[in-house]
């Protein structure tokens, strides 16, 4: 299959080789390993597999078909019908990185609109052309912090309500360096301002999330000055959707702000591909890992894009290159700016509030209930927690009957929050449906 | 022509999507919280669809034409598995969703990790990474994770050959460790003495690209590979170049320990100016419980017609996350279509014939170019682009000029041992026309190069823009042209 030789031509070529049979092209393979027997299914023709799989993909029960609350990091958005038959289109989807820019402009030029667009909505200076996903975006930050103050500071603190995946993420980032030290605080509800307590002079970074993994908002200036004037820098993870609405972390002075960029306009699709979005100040950069499109001109003096200080990546500094990033997020990247160029300021601003809105109703309507006690002390945006009068897993299976996807179990992460659900909220959960969620929860509980 | 910026385009007060009104009754906005500004776009949809459109156009794609980047393999990907990954059961199911619900995609996962231990011969899988070079990254940290185990902390060096992909070496500093360079020898192979100098009790293990960069298979793998082992080190093969190897050699028969796949170069996904990718990691049974969380198992065996039940488990001693979540699903299940249609014979299919293809089109183009080994290839084969008699001809005005005949560019300047490398990369789906035809290209410009060298130098002639200027794009380092930030 997708092999176009005729018998024919492949005598032609066999003959200008100079061989008589294919097997001789493998002689350099040793005799007692070549041409291994592989047991693999019988071969399926294109309908065939497609109807195996669509069997398979049925064996799910998707968003769709079902109410979802649940978000921890990624969120079911409405994705415009728009955005797949661009990316679709053969020019962008079946091109690779732009290494030849005469005949990549296209895709050069979207990535320049990327990072432009995205360094306008988190309010920084730069933003590169992609990491894998959010957490390694995070991870990403604190390799560019210790190389940035000189590999000096061996200490990075970690708040502990940063997404657990994040969490986890940066620590194996950082475990193949030595004598660093990772310090996170043991209680997940903390202000961020007791971070400060953890900086001391060997301080090199503070990663902090906006909203955090709860959902609450902080304002972040006070432990990001504490940070600064220690001489360490600072990261914060955010929900891009919030920045919609809500002031970004720019605003209160931090150094990287780097995110999942699923919520703009990628599909859940149960885990990946999604979209790293890092961040920074000019001044960082020469530090900062992953590609660059940077503008210029072309020999004749009109505007055009390449791929710009690369001597910082591996294929050119090699080992001692701060990371070893290649393909990144490309199509990825090109969603969420065709995502943001759709929607444009009005139409984000829309979807933030719709998501403000809705989670701020579920709540009250939530806290109305006797058994079930909602955190409202802090500020949130589409996302608050909720104490159950039972195991979240049992209230979860309960839901499920009645088809609906319930929020998070916050107790698999922090056992000091068990019985407590995340629950999400987006432009997609229309009043009945939280209406339902509602009458559902006190269904549950009353049986 | 130059496309307008987005910002350009914008007008004031235009709106491209809107959205249903407010249905639940209005919550005050947090004041301290509210911001103030945005300064995003303002653009109709069919603005946006023209915009995107224009820019498509001033780019090249493998629909277009024969891509030959060496070690990037852009081979035609089958436009069902666009089709299979945009399933609804796929595209909207939520990674935290209860595993009762998503055991079709847990289901499918299996299966991929049994069908990449079959076609490799590794005892284990992990779907996790999301590109080659955070396999290999994992790769590394195994290889650590294992020498600590066995309280071997002492073993920090790890060898690499000069012929290794670009981003082995920036690995070796990620996770941890010296690196130790082993140069290639007169026939491209490593330097079996050099390896053998550097196995001592600082030994933690070899790179291995194989077949390597130039395109060559190691003549003497089994006996480098026991070396090594005896020494107490591990090996890690780049699989970037699997597509040579498939149903040709099984890499763990050989005694390779761990393993990169790069799923978006060998089992077809478009890579989408750049990525995604996906970069599975397999692993011998004695390294199976250091692999990255999570792994997917049968949970509970079925029976009767009953189906197993599937589920994501935390390997033993795990090296940890390396992403957040399963990895790139969607990249999951591309492959997992075009394993179903090519089957085992296909798959050794592949292998052959991007075997012949790289071997034709090398007997074509050494008539006039020069080949630093004369062996028979692999899936690819590195060229030198220049010529002694004319020394201001260099790869790259080959390369440019190439895109005035309508084909991409080989890659260049990889490997770094060989002088002004053209890597090329036909895979095997490009047809015989297409070979000759790129091969004729490159034979007439070997002739411009002697007749009118003026023709590479100012090349390319007939592309949507000219020779850009990289010099100044780093040196006035514009990033964005969002207005605020314009320089």
């Amino acid at each position: 299959m997708f092999i176009p030789h005729t018998p024919l031509e492949r005598s032609e070529m066999l003959s200008a080789i100079g061989i008589d049979r294919l097997e001789e092209l493998f002689q350099d393979i040793p005799d007692s390993f070549r041409f291994p027997k592989i047991n693999l299914p019988p071969v399926l023709t294109e309908m065939e597999a497609l109807k195996q799989i669509h069997k398979i993909s049925k064996l799910n029960k998707s968003c769709n078909e079902l109410k979802c609350f649940l978000g921890a990091g990624v969120y079911d958005h409405y994705i415009p019908a728009a955005i797949d038959q661009i990316i679709q289109k053969g020019e962008f989807f079946t091109a690779y990185t732009p290494y030849q820019p005469e005949i990549s402009q296209g895709i050069l030029q979207a990535i320049f609109e990327y990072q432009s667009l995205i360094a306008a909505l988190m309010g920084m200076e730069v933003c590169n052309a992609s990491h894998y996903d959010g957490a390694t975006a995070a991870a990403e930050s604190a390799l560019a912090a210790y190389y940035y103050l000189n590999e000096n500071r061996k200490e990075f603190i970690i708040s502990k309500s940063v997404h657990p995946h994040y969490r986890a993420t940066i620590k194996t980032y950082l475990s193949g360096l030595s004598d660093l030290n990772i310090i996170e605080n043991d209680d997940p509800l903390a202000n961020p301002n007791e971070l400060s307590n953890f900086i001391t002079k060997n301080t090199a970074l503070i990663v902090l999330q906006y909203p955090d993994f709860l959902g609450r908002l902080f304002d972040l200036t006070n432990i990001i000055k504490s940070a600064h004037q220690s001489g360490a820098l600072t990261s914060v993870i955010v929900n891009p959707m919030a920045l919609g609405l809500l002031k970004t972390p720019a605003e209160f002075g931090a150094d990287f702000i780097v995110g999942e960029g699923q919520p703009l306009g990628i599909p859940l699709s149960f885990g990946g591909p999604y979209l790293g979005l890092f961040t920074t100040r000019k001044e960082l950069v020469r530090k900062i890992s992953g590609r660059l499109v940077g503008q210029t001109v072309d020999n004749q003096g009109r505007r055009g894009y390449v791929l710009t200080l690369t001597a910082r990546e591996q294929h050119i500094r090699r080992e001692k290159a701060t990371s070893n990033i290649c393909t990144n997020q490309g199509l990825m990247a090109l969603t969420a700016v065709i995502y943001l160029c759709l929607l444009g300021k009005e139409g984000l601003h829309q979807v933030a509030e719709l998501c403000y809105q809705k989670a701020h109703y579920a709540a009250n309507q939530i806290s109305k209930l006797n058994m079930y006690s909602v955190n409202m002390q802090h500020p949130f945006f589409n996302e608050f927690f909720v104490k159950c009068p039972k195991p979240v897993s049992q209230i979860n299976q309960q839901l499920l009957e009645k088809g609906i996807i319930g929020g998070y179990d916050l107790g698999i992460d922090y056992p000091y929050l068990r019985d407590h659900m995340l629950i999400a909220l987006t432009e997609k959960n229309s009043r009945d449906d939280i209406d339902y969620l509602v009458k559902s929860l006190i269904e549950i509980t009353n049986d | 022509m130059t496309e307008p910026t987005c910002y350009e385009l914008s007008s004031t007060g235009r709106r491209g999507m809107r959205f249903p009104d407010l249905d639940v009754p209005i919550s005050p906005l947090e004041n301290d919280f509210v911001r103030k500004h945005i300064d995003l776009p303002e653009l109709s949809e069919l603005d946006v669809v023209r915009h995107f459109t224009h820019l498509s156009r001033l780019n090249y794609s493998v629909d277009q034409g024969l891509y030959p980047l060496g070690s990037c393999t852009m081979k035609y990907n089958p436009r069902v598995n666009e089709a299979a990954a945009r399933l609804n059961g796929f595209i909207n199911t939520h990674p935290l969703q209860p595993s009762e619900t998503v055991q079709g995609n847990l289901s499918l996962m299996y299966l991929l990790q049994e069908w990449l231990k079959e076609i490799t011969g590794f005892d284990a899988f992990s779907l996790q990474p999301a590109a080659g070079a955070q396999g290999e990254f994992v790769g590394g940290l195994i290889i650590r994770a294992y020498h600590r185990a066995n309280k071997d902390e002492q073993r920090n060096r790890i060898l690499v050959p000069d012929s290794a992909h670009g981003t082995n070496p920036a690995t070796t500093n990620m996770t941890g460790f010296n690196i130790v360079n082993i140069p290639s020898d007169k026939r491209g192979n490593l330097d079996i003495n050099v390896l053998k100098e550097n196995c001592n009790s600082h030994l933690a293990g070899l790179m291995l690209t194989n077949p390597n960069t130039l395109g060559l298979f190691e003549e003497h793998l089994a006996e480098v590979i026991e070396i090594v082992h005896k020494n107490g080190g591990l090996v890690y093969g780049d699989g970037a170049n699997l597509n040579a190897l498939l149903g040709i050699l099984r890499p763990a028969d050989i005694g390779i320990d761990i393993m990169h796949i790069n799923l978006h170069k060998t089992f077809s996904t478009p890579h989408g100016g750049g990525g995604p990718g996906s970069g599975p990691v397999g692993v011998v049974e004695s390294l199976k419980d250091f692999l990255p969380e999570p792994v997917v198992d049968i949970i509970e065996p079925g029976d009767n017609g009953k189906s197993p039940i599937y589920g994501l488990i935390r390997p033993k001693h795990s090296i940890g996350r390396v992403k957040s979540f399963h990895g790139h699903f969607g990249i999951l299940v591309r492959a997992y279509m075009y394993i179903s249609m090519l089957g085992a014979q296909g798959l050794r299919n592949v292998a052959e014939f991007a075997v012949l293809n790289a071997n034709y089109l090398m007997v074509l183009l050494k008539k006039k170019y020069h080949l630093p080994y004369e062996r028979t290839c692999m899936h690819e084969f590195v060229v030198e682009g220049c010529w002694r008699e004319l020394p201001e001809i260099h790869a790259l005005d080959i390369s440019k000029r190439l895109i005035d005949y309508g084909f991409h560019p080989p890659t260049n300047y990889f490997p770094l041992i060989v002088k002004e490398a053209l890597m090329i990369e036909p895979t095997e789906t490009e047809n015989l026309q297409t070979l000759k035809q790129f091969a004729d290209a490159m034979l007439n410009i070997a002739d411009e190069a002697h007749s009118n060298p003026e023709l590479l130098k100012t090349a390319p002639h007939y592309a949507p823009i000219g020779r850009l200027d990289e010099v100044k794009a780093a040196r006035e380092l514009i990033l964005c042209c969002h207005p605020t930030h314009q320089e």
